[in-house]
């Protein structure tokens, strides 16, 4: 399971004044936390501050790898943003995102093909969110498609499936668990990737909600999230679902996690 | 005549019993405009409170617009010629680029609550079609909504395209959505911002002086 540390991201307030604030120990505060407690990639977001995300996201992008040994995940949907941020990248970065929307997909494509690197693929159709499983399952095996052909490898796309609030429509979380299946089931080698707050959208108890929803995600074979790492309830959660599951030998990474301390004894 | 009991089925969301409600009322020959103002809307206004209070959640709120569109629903018939009065227009749409609209769906259903009449673009709005449609229906406010960083200067060109055209001053701006904030709305010269549903009906309320 790869784990992108979601917690740099500036829409949330304490971030946003640091970046402004140009504050680097604070994000490098955060960022190692995040790899310390089993981070693969960290996600970097600056898309509240319009006209300077560029700048911020290279900033974010420098600051982070000066202090961290991880590659980074750059989160944003601006092609100009990203183009900018990957060039003080070191190593293979994950770009967020991809998807089908008109100007989209072209402008992305030729950032994406330009070096090796994973990518965040959405599962949003040229005109509209998806709704059902079906939606999901088209615009995945279009995206698989359109990025194969022009070179990127099977295994560096990660396809989201895109996660909607069940408050809102509680036929969303089946839409999800649907798509995960039948995608990680067609297209052998793919990832499929999720962030999982928007879930619990519009509802108390979130942290529960969220980390229920990634256990049956799991289930269905998601093999990434973008998650925060450090909440240590939510990676016990993840740790013993994948065990349960089959995929972690000899229990190996459940016991290792509860040796240090990552999972509390009870 | 006291709304009490379809007050009540309206905040829970009982559909059954508030559509019952509505037509012992119009069969007691009550004004449907009455009916509106006191029942369905008073009933939404508590249901606003409690949800910007944290002490609903959307699903409950969805359950009494839900509620509350059926009741209108059997209300119109009895209407008179010069139908319902609204407490104002309110152009509504996701800006250009941008396709995400639940959001912009919530704060639609809570000022139809509220007793606005809401147009709804839906998502991807071009800035001219704003305008004209905000001409056209001699709109009060409108409403915008982006979720990403890059179709967010849509908001501003839109607020721009208003002001070429001399429109600026006839309608209130209010914008929303996740990486929008108050100090982006200030910059680009919006009336107001809304942070959810509820915010976005306290905030029309306010720029239109309703109480």
């Amino acid at each position: 399971m790869l784990i992108v540390g979601e917690n740099i991201n500036t829409s949330r307030k304490r971030i946003a004044e640091a970046v402004e604030k140009q504050d680097s120990a604070f994000i490098v505060q955060v960022a190692k936390k995040q790899a310390d407690a089993g981070a693969d990639f960290i996600d970097v977001n600056a898309g509240t501050f319009v006209d300077r995300e560029a700048e911020y996201l290279c900033w974010l992008v420098k600051t982070v790898q000066d202090a961290v040994d991880l590659p980074l995940c750059l989160d944003s949907p601006s092609p100009k943003a990203l183009s900018e941020a990957i060039k003080h990248h070191r190593g293979e970065p994950m770009i967020n995102s991809i998807s089908l929307e008109k100007d989209r997909f072209d402008d992305m494509l030729s950032i994406v093909t330009a070096q090796p690197c994973r990518v965040v693929a959405l599962c949003m159709t040229e005109t509209a969110m998806p709704v059902t499983v079906e939606d999901r399952i088209q615009a995945g095996a279009e995206l698989i498609n359109r990025l194969t052909v022009e070179g990127v490898a099977l295994g560096n796309i990660y396809i989201d499936p895109l996660v909607q609030p069940v408050s809102v429509d509680t036929r969303m979380g089946n839409a999800v668990l649907g798509a995960i299946k039948t995608i990680m089931n067609d297209f052998p080698g793919v990832n499929t990737i999720c962030g999982l707050s928007n879930i619990s959208f519009g509802l108390p108890a979130r942290r529960l909600i969220n980390s229920t929803f990634l256990s049956l995600c799991i289930l269905q074979g998601l093999s990434a999230a973008i998650l925060d790492p450090t909440d240590k309830r939510l990676m016990a959660n993840l740790l013993s679902t994948r065990m349960i599951l089959g995929k972690d030998e000899y229990c190996g990474d459940f016991i290792d996690a509860y040796q240090k301390g990552i999972i509390n004894k009870e | 005549m006291s709304y009490q009991t379809l007050l009540d089925a309206v905040i829970k969301g009982d559909i059954k019993t508030a559509k019952e409600e509505t037509l012992k009322a119009v069969d007691a020959s009550q004004n449907a405009q009455d009916i509106l103002d006191q029942g369905l809307i008073e009933a939404m206004n508590v249901v606003g409170d409690n949800f910007s209070k944290g002490a609903i959640f959307v699903p409950q709120m969805l359950r009494s617009a839900k509620t509350m569109q059926e009741c209108v629903e059997v209300l119109k018939p009895h209407f008179q010629e010069n139908a319902m009065t609204t407490k104002g227009n309110i152009v509504l749409g996701t800006v250009k680029g941008d396709l995400h609209d639940i959001g912009k769906n919530l704060v639609g259903m809570m000022l139809e609550g509220a007793g606005f009449n809401i147009i709804d673009l839906g998502v991807d709005v071009a800035p001219e079609v704003f305008v004209d449609k905000i001409k056209e229906a001699n709109a009060d406010v409108l409403g915008m909504s982006a979720l990403l960083s890059t179709t967010m200067p849509s908001m501003s060109l839109t607020i721009k395209a208003l002001a070429d055209l001399g429109l600026r001053d006839t309608v209130k701006v209010i914008i929303g959505g996740a990486p929008v904030t108050r100090k982006y709305a200030e910059d680009i010269g919006a009336d107001s911002y809304a942070s959810d549903a509820g915010a976005a009906v306290h905030e029309t309320k306010k720029l239109l002086n309703i109480t």
